[in-house]
């Protein structure tokens, strides 16, 4: 409250009362203003890049291809029809449920080794591990598609220099579909043990303790207690996860660039192919807008249900 | 069978720092066991090694006859309650109760028939559906508690159950556990720092200070016969008077000489005792403050007036404290509230030097 309106009293003794309200009104619109003022960049940057974006895919993907005539639905239903793009939803929900199932997985046992490890030693191991995840991924992406190649291959390398046969990591369909998955777990995973170490540290000690008291083994705590406890982050960072790996464009288009044959491709970069380099910009916005009403409803029900637990939960 | 047995149990942590410095601790079948003392005296610790839940450096636990050193906390066939409750969040309070019993792989009827039981005996019945979050400290602290009658173990292990409630519920709460105990005669150790929690509830108390076990008895008998100086300040509220003082002898009697103005014949049945003594000049009195009252009609033997400067009065409504310095060390006794005492100015005390205690300063024994 030290604002000048406090002093006023004692110079204008005649009516101060009426004077302080208004002008603390004025400074309470002031603040409001100041603050809208304050936040007005990160509105009109989350409105021109994110909501305008989106509310014009979905235009877009209602005209027809030389973007003169509305045609509704048209684009999609096409897609639907379309085997090339059936094979694109089957790699995409290939790619992202595995994907997202191994770094939840390895992430899971990462944290519980991390947080086993005591004192300083953890530190170094999380910097360590966190390190793919810090890398830009284009960059690690080309270091990967050098480790794939079929003649410089250093994987190929070793194999053959350990009697096997060299394989052809990004030439067949089945090799390049889990080439490409690997890298995504690999890039992926570091998040998954950072959010999960510290759900794990959030879970008091003295429950362990009273599980084990109630004669709990390792197994049933890791059950009854630690993954109730660490429900919603679990819940949240699949959810998360699953959106950002569904949209995943880098890696294929490094990697693999869709080949071999369209086998690799997913919604991104399919969406990419048919809207930017064959021109189809409206059918290229139906592509890639296919899994938001699957996503936004997912998405829908598990904020809900972590919400409501987070209400029962918390203390 | 379930007497717990400690045996020159030692609990040392990293850097040489010892919180138990080998303790032994005899607890009988049936038996309520407090250990108190101030906080890092290894109270807490040994009820987490009896737990199993801190290695032993060295030493022995037996529990109900068995060795139980190596032995996992879920083995070792005990209950416990927490400071904190650690109840599952994620749990109703009926999954709570019948989570160990589920565990050990009781049937559902059973369960479900020693949940109810143990539900009813804390009046937690209505409760059974809610989660922790929904309910308040008190009844945290029931369901706590009904989670480890259900099993009905060895041993109920509590560390410090009642700190996180308020005053009034604390004192409630005391009264469950020692009713629940009646009804339920489980051997019991049971951990605190507040005394008078030690001394309601216990048959026996352990007082503990720095990792050692400064003396076991009766609530009563440590009350009345502390053995160290740390005993006898520490059980009582107000605690314990401590005034330096010279044991003087003449003509074949003893005094007990506070000030050049201020001395004490001492009682005929402690001059033997105390005659060794005489001189010395560590030696303090300990007297309780409910041993300083106001003087009522003629002095029986042993009891002697005296006049002193009042400094502070407390009216607590049943009795009024009254401070006062002896040679620059404060001071109380407790005298009726009718008694007129007025602060900054004299007052006609009685001390009952029946009751006295006269303490070598340099070992801390009572003599």
């Amino acid at each position: 409250m030290a604002d000048g309106t406090m002093v006023m009293g004692s110079g204008a003794a005649t009516s101060p009362a009426p004077r302080r309200v208004g002008s603390l009104k004025k400074l309470g619109r002031r603040r409001a203003t100041t603050a809208l003022l304050l936040c007005a960049p990160l509105i009109l940057l989350v409105i021109s890049l994110k909501i305008y974006p989106t509310f014009y895919a979905v235009f877009l993907s209602l005209l027809d291809r030389k973007m003169n005539e509305f045609v509704g639905l048209d684009n999609y239903i096409f897609l639907l029809s379309r085997p090339s793009f059936q094979l694109v939803i089957f790699q995409s929900c290939l790619f992202a449920l595995t994907a997202v199932m191994l770094k939840a997985l390895i992430g899971f046992i990462l944290a519980h080794l991390m947080h086993n490890i005591r004192g300083r030693n953890q530190r170094i191991w999380r910097g360590l591990l966190l390190v793919p995840w810090v890398i830009p991924l284009s960059l690690s992406t080309l270091t990967w598609w050098w480790l794939f190649d079929p003649s410089y291959s250093a994987l190929n390398w070793t194999l053959e220099w350990l009697g096997f046969d060299p394989i052809p990591f990004l030439g067949t369909t089945w090799n390049a579909r889990i080439a490409v998955i690997a890298v995504n777990t690999w890039f992926g995973a570091p998040f998954f043990m950072i959010m999960y170490l510290a759900a794990l540290k959030s879970v008091p000690e003295q429950l362990y303790e009273a599980a084990a008291i109630d004669g709990a083994s390792a197994w049933q705590k890791l059950i009854y207690i630690t993954l109730p406890m660490m429900r919603n982050i679990i819940l949240i960072t699949v959810l998360y996860s699953l959106i950002v790996t569904f949209a995943d464009f880098d890696i294929v288009r490094i990697l693999t660039n869709g080949g071999p044959q369209d086998s690799t491709h997913l919604f991104a970069t399919y969406a990419f192919t048919v809207g930017i380099q064959s021109g189809n910009i409206p059918r290229g916005a139906s592509v890639s807008l296919f899994m938001l009403p699957v996503l936004a409803t997912l998405a829908f029900f598990v904020l809900r249900d972590v919400l409501k637990r987070s209400k029962e939960i918390s203390t | 069978m379930s007497q717990v047995s400690i045996r020159k149990i030692v609990k040392s942590y990293e850097g040489d720092v010892q919180a138990v410095k080998g303790i032994d601790l005899e607890i009988e079948d049936h038996e309520f066991v407090v250990l108190v003392g101030p906080s890092g005296c290894g109270k807490s610790t040994t009820l987490r090694m009896i737990a199993g839940l801190e290695e032993i450096t060295s030493g022995e636990i037996w529990i109900g006859g068995e060795v139980v050193n190596d032995v996992p906390p879920r083995d070792r066939d005990i209950a416990m309650v927490f400071q904190n409750y650690a109840l599952y969040p994620h749990m109703s309070v009926f999954e709570n109760m019948a989570f160990g019993l589920k565990l050990r792989k009781f049937s559902k009827d059973e369960i479900k028939r020693r949940v109810d039981e143990a539900a009813t005996m804390l009046d937690i019945k209505m409760l059974l559906d809610r989660k922790p979050k929904a309910l308040s400290g008190g009844q945290r602290q029931r369901v706590a508690m009904g989670r480890a009658i259900v099993r009905n173990p060895k041993v109920f292990l509590f560390d410090e159950p009642l700190s996180n409630l308020d005053a009034k519920l604390r004192v409630q709460m005391r009264t469950e556990i020692k009713k629940v105990h009646q009804l339920v005669p489980t051997t019991t150790v049971y951990v605190t720092h507040d005394q008078v929690e030690a001394m309601t509830l216990a048959d026996r108390v352990v007082v503990m200070n720095h990792g050692v076990i400064e003396q076991v008895g009766a609530p009563q008998e440590l009350y009345h016969n502390p053995q160290t100086r740390f005993v006898a300040g520490f059980i009582g509220s107000p605690a314990m008077n401590f005034l330096p003082c010279r044991l003087e002898e003449a003509a074949g009697a003893l005094r007990i000489r506070l000030s050049d103005k201020l001395a004490f014949p001492v009682p005929e049945n402690r001059t033997a005792r105390y005659r060794p003594h005489v001189g010395k000049s560590s030696l303090v009195l300990g007297l309780r403050p409910e041993h300083i009252t106001e003087t009522k009609r003629h002095p029986e033997p042993g009891q002697h007036d005296f006049d002193m400067m009042i400094d502070v009065v407390e009216p607590m409504g049943m009795e009024t404290l009254v401070y006062f310095t002896i040679q620059g060390v404060e001071a109380s006794g407790r005298v009726n509230p009718n008694a007129g005492a007025v602060a900054m100015q004299s007052m006609t005390l009685r001390a009952d030097l029946n009751n006295m205690h006269l303490i070598d300063d340099t070992t801390g024994k009572v003599l």
